[in-house]
């Protein structure tokens, strides 16, 4: 026993078993010598070598595993590494701030039943102003610097002639929002851009009313700015829509006492809407005492700005890396 | 349109509201409030002083030291102004005090000390322009008053934003009706009244409107015995506050009016009408013109003017002439109070760049009614102010009105479209106090209410003056729709998640561009769409390739010191050539990237997976030609023979022209292509039961064969049991014969019904070698 408590590697403990349980070891010996001893002794030595056979390799096997826990843990103590060294990452890229915003709100439109419609940025006077309502020599085009390409070709000035091609086309329910890139002859400064996004979205169909438009669109600003968003729709003027609104959200920053951030109105304008004037239906060949529908547009930098806390509007177009990396 | 809340209080009583309930409640019922001032909030601590001694500054030419007398002490005070003398009374911004521009400490100029300040009107925040000098005065004044209450400086003034539909609310009066609306209050408008003398008007001047279109009405009075001088206190007040310059009496008047009324108007010098006739005619081509504002302008025959028998004295709506301005001689005046057509002052406001108080209004359709009240209120305020004396009669030149527009009363209808169970009475009340008349079920529309034309706009002024914040919220009523992408627009997601996850950040970059790109990028002007009205050169023509826009932004990145750059864009470029004049707008996919370690076969690679990631397979990638490449790593990938992308190294002169000292590498992919050929259904195969043998094989062919045409051979084999085969090394050097080079593939065979024995896998290898023998004059390397 003394011996098997000496032993401190696996190599000791094979030459303990060879020295004891080997073919000339120490028992099989007394177990060879069997042949001398008396018959009435026999089973008496034989039973008593086996037990100490028994109890010796129990003991060893106990041992053993005792012995291979220990070299494992100093061979786990060899292999310790520096945790705090850097990882290895693989190089994923990331979505524009813009896109990511705007995948954002078509997910929340989808999930109420609109669809995407799409319509040409180099688009014809007649749907970009006429139909909606602006016809040549209206004041509220010069609110709208327009790029043009010739006398009725230019460059759209918002998406909402988009609405215009899908009411031609489409007849009710309509449901459809219509993302996409607009134009306005704006120097490039931290508020202004000559190129701008917007999303533009259509309802039309027999009884839609009103306070559809405010309970659809306070789903939006729910989904967007957290179920607490307090919003407030307040009559503005669109040619194209009538009744015409605003909405804003009670500004986060002061909670609408006024401060920076809101210009100190506290309130934060996100987007324009109304219900479609029944001259732009009846032009499209809807018949406005059976449907009626709404529609509004949003700004997708001034939401994503917002978002992320962007105070200038030309890092979107920079396209540093260093800024997309952010998002 | 800026209104002190005192002038509205004069027709609608809203003195017990404060600044901020009024700016809220107006701001729901449709008139918003951008802001609202109180004047010489900031000003803290100034006071009235007189300057009792001037003497030069010791240490300074353009300086002077006063000793100025502030009541209960006499202050040292050092200016830089020179407008002021002895004995003059002064603003004192005093040390420690505050002044809109922040505040004011006790110092020392050039070594002499100073107590305070002697301010300027633009200082004090009286007026936004730069004054000249400071603010003197030579009325008896008692000393060390605070400049507010000396002043009078206890307005509020509202800003309003007044939208293009409503230019009856670019007056005072239109603001109080919708304030008496807002709040429920009582609101009326005096006629005016005019004490006249035993003259006529028809012995000063007579009137004729050639172009009744553009003329509906003009009405005008005549004023004699004029003195000129300053209008009165009150009235300079409201007109500055409402951001108007006083001038004189006369000016003062007619903007008064204008503010007062909505109802633009000018005074004319009689003595300058020669033929004692006015004219309201077209111009001449070319007339020439000279302004108020000492501008001389060409006019052409589409502007309307106020001309004499021989010359224009004012561009109608616009601006007076210079010619016939009121002088401080003036003594007999012509207030004219005109209709002009909206469209035609917007396009000649426009063509010369004068977009004045006046033309604003009239752009947007005014009220033919309303040039009587207001040239009668002009009168009236002569009268007060005992600046002349009125001569009895009008001339009034009126084509027919439009009529009244009536439009019916449909109480469920309203409801019905807001949404609503609103009262009938209360529709009826708002309306009313909004100036409707509403008699048996029809709604009169007042006539300054052009904008008001059928039954929408009567439930939006119903709606608004309810509250739309009372209005419910609900979901659509109408049928249910299925929402969803369509395959488009799903390929696009597919473009951007597949490039993010290889490591390509999206880009969004403008669309229009500057012609030189082309040159720059070396290839051919041409099918591009122009700007008729840019901002400039920089971004006249619309892009039709987006290359040049990701070398741009690889170009900001590589100059701001940005390491290394892999990105993309899905974008749109635009040709000449579409349906109706329009453009061809077809996308593109670019990817483009520099960096450490980047080569041609990264940009290959992304390419590649993007076609993978659609389910298109059977591509073919060739040598390329493009200018804007380079000539040697230049690939073209076609599917079914059309070209679908162009990809490689960027050309090191192009490189050159972007400022990029990096190389860089790109990929123009046709979107449509991709659309075209996508083949995203996926069809599960069984795991294979068999094992598979894999060998290497090296080969020693020319240089001049490509590895495209060896994996021809191998493709020719891929329906047997060659499973794959994957290049794992091209070597030229040491054991190779020059002009050679060694290319070496792991082949992996399989067969799926059997084991594979050793004949079975060598009888196809020798094969594949016999034919890339036969092809290739390729050996095999042992």
């Amino acid at each position: 026993m003394d011996a098997l408590a000496c032993i401190t590697s696996k190599q000791q403990l094979e030459s303990f078993r060879v020295e004891f349980l080997g073919k000339k070891g120490r028992l099989t010996q007394v177990l060879r010598g069997m042949g001398s001893v008396s018959p009435e002794q026999r089973p008496i030595i034989g039973q008593l070598a086996n037990d100490i056979r028994l109890f010796i390799e129990e003991q060893m096997d106990t041992l053993l595993l005792q012995l291979e826990a220990n070299e494992l843990e100093v061979k786990l103590l060899q292999e310790k590494i520096d945790v705090t060294m850097p990882g290895k990452r693989q190089r994923i890229g990331k979505k524009h701030p813009l896109t990511t915003v705007l995948d954002e709100l078509v997910d929340i439109f989808i999930g109420m039943g609109f669809t995407i419609a799409e319509g040409p940025e180099v688009e014809l006077d007649y749907y970009n102003f006429e139909a909606l309502n602006l016809p040549k020599g209206h004041p509220a085009r010069d609110t709208q610097d327009t790029f043009y390409i010739s006398d009725n070709v230019l460059l759209r000035t918002q998406t909402s002639p988009v609405q215009i091609r899908v009411m031609e086309k489409k007849k009710p329910p309509i449901k459809i929002i219509a993302p996409g890139r607009v134009y306005r002859s704006d120097t490039v400064d931290a508020t202004h851009s000559p190129l701008f996004h917007q999303i533009e979205g259509l309802v039309v169909d027999k009884g839609i009313t009103m306070a559809d438009l405010k309970g659809t669109l306070e789903i939006l600003c729910k989904k967007l700015y957290g179920n607490d968003t307090k919003v407030r729709f307040r009559p503005h003027h669109f040619p194209f829509t009538e009744p015409s609104c605003e909405l804003d959200i009670l500004c986060p920053s002061c909670n609408g006492s006024g401060c920076r951030v809101c210009k100190s109105e506290g309130w934060i304008e996100i987007l324009g809407a109304g219900m479609v004037h029944p001259r732009v239906l009846e032009r499209c060949g809807i018949n406005p005492e059976i449907y009626s529908g709404f529609a509004f547009g949003i700004g997708l930098e001034r939401i994503t700005m917002r978002r992320y806390g962007i105070y200038d509007l030309r890092l979107f177009f920079e396209n540093d890396l260093r800024f997309l990396q952010q998002f | 349109m800026k209104a002190p809340f005192s002038w509205i209080n004069e027709y609608v009583k809203i003195d017990d509201i404060t600044p901020k309930q009024y700016a809220h409640a107006m701001t729901m019922s449709g008139s918003k409030v951008e802001s609202i001032e109180t004047q010489g909030e900031n000003i803290i601590g100034v006071v009235t002083g007189k300057i009792l001694k001037i003497e030069r500054h010791p240490n300074a030419d353009k300086l002077v030291v006063c000793q100025v007398d502030i009541g209960d002490e006499v202050l040292q005070i050092i200016t830089g102004a020179d407008n002021m003398k002895e004995g003059d009374f002064v603003a004192v911004a005093t040390d420690g005090s505050t002044l809109p521009g922040g505040k004011i400490k006790k110092g020392k100029l050039r070594g002499v000390e100073s107590c305070g300040m002697m301010c300027s009107e633009d200082e004090l925040g009286l007026q936004q322009e730069r004054a000249e000098g400071i603010m003197v005065w030579q009325t008896e004044t008692p000393l060390g008053v605070d400049i507010k209450s000396y002043l009078g400086l206890n307005e509020t003034i509202v800003e309003f934003e007044i939208t293009s539909n409503r230019p009856d609310c670019l007056s005072i009066i239109g603001l109080a009706r919708e304030t008496a609306a807002t709040f429920a209050r009582e609101f009326a408008v005096k006629t005016p009244v005019v004490s006249e003398k035993n003259d006529n008007i028809e012995n000063y001047i007579k009137v004729r409107v050639e172009n009744e279109k553009l003329c509906p009405r003009y009405s005008c009075r005549a004023v004699k015995n004029i003195k000129i001088e300053h209008s009165p206190e009150w009235m300079q007040k409201r007109l500055e506050g409402c951001g108007i310059r006083p001038i004189n009496n006369i000016v003062d008047i007619t903007n008064y009016v204008m503010l007062e009324y909505g109802q633009p108007m000018h005074a004319f010098d009689l003595r300058m009408i020669g033929g004692k006739e006015i004219i309201v005619r077209t111009a001449t081509e070319g007339e020439p013109m000279k302004t108020l504002d000492e501008q001389e302008h060409l006019l052409d025959g589409n502007m309307l003017v106020i001309a004499d028998c021989s010359k224009p004295i004012a561009i109608a709506g616009v601006m007076g002439g210079e010619n016939s301005e009121i002088q401080n001689d003036t003594t007999t005046v012509i207030f004219e109070s005109a209709n002009f057509n909206g469209e035609s002052v917007r396009s000649a406001a426009k063509k010369l760049g004068m977009r004045t108080e006046s033309s604003a209004r009239f752009e947007k359709g005014l009220d033919a009614h309303n040039t009587v009240a207001a040239v009668n209120r002009a009168c009236e305020l002569i009268c007060e102010l005992g600046a002349g004396e009125v001569v009895d009669g009008m001339i009034d030149v009126c084509a027919p009105f439009e009529p009244e527009r009536k439009i019916p009363l449909n109480v469920e209808k309203i409801n019905s479209f807001l949404g609503t169970n609103i009262e009938k009475e209360f529709i009826i009340s708002s309306l009313e106090s909004l100036g409707f008349t509403v008699e048996n079920n029809l709604i009169a529309v007042p006539s300054f209410r052009g904008d008001v034309e059928g039954e929408a706009d009567i439930a939006e002024e119903v709606a608004r003056i309810y509250g739309y914040d009372k209005i419910p919220s609900s979901l659509n009523t109408g049928e249910t729709t299925l929402g969803g992408k369509n395959d488009k627009q799903s390929a696009e997601d597919l473009v951007k998640t597949t490039l993010t996850s290889l490591g390509f950040y999206e880009i969004i970059t403008y669309s229009l561009i500057n012609p030189k790109m082309f040159d720059k990028m070396r290839i051919e002007k041409m099918g591009y769409i122009e700007l008729l009205n840019p901002l400039g050169k920089e971004l006249s023509i619309l892009r039709t390739q987006a290359l040049g826009s990701a070398l741009e932004v690889l170009s900001t990145n590589y100059n701001r010191r940005v390491d290394g750059a892999s990105l993309f864009e899905l974008a749109t470029t635009y040709q000449k050539g579409g349906d109706d004049g329009l453009a061809i707008e077809k996308q593109q996919v670019i990817i483009a990237m520099y960096g450490n370690e980047v080569d041609f076969y990264d940009i290959k690679g992304a390419t590649e997976q993007l076609f993978d990631a659609f389910g298109i397979a059977n591509y073919k990638t060739q040598q390329h030609a493009d200018p804007v490449f380079h000539d040697g790593q230049t690939a073209i990938i076609s599917v079914k023979n059309q070209q679908a992308a162009v990809l490689g190294r960027i050309h090191p002169t192009v490189q050159k022209n972007f400022e990029i000292g990096a190389d860089c590498y790109a990929a123009v992919i046709d979107f449509d292509m991709l659309l075209k050929f996508k083949d995203l259904d996926i069809k599960f195969k069984h795991l294979p039961k068999y094992p598979a043998v894999t060998r290497d094989i090296a080969i020693t062919v020319s240089n001049e064969i490509s590895v495209g045409q060896i994996e021809e051979v191998f493709n020719k084999f891929k329906s047997g049991i060659v499973e794959k085969y994957n290049l794992f090394d091209v070597y030229q050097g040491e054991q190779i014969e020059k002009g050679k080079k060694s290319v070496a593939y792991a082949l992996t065979l399989r067969s799926a019904d059997k084991t594979l024995k050793d004949e079975e896998v060598n009888k196809v290898l020798d094969a594949i070698l016999k034919e890339l023998k036969r092809k290739f004059s390729a050996e095999q390397r042992l």
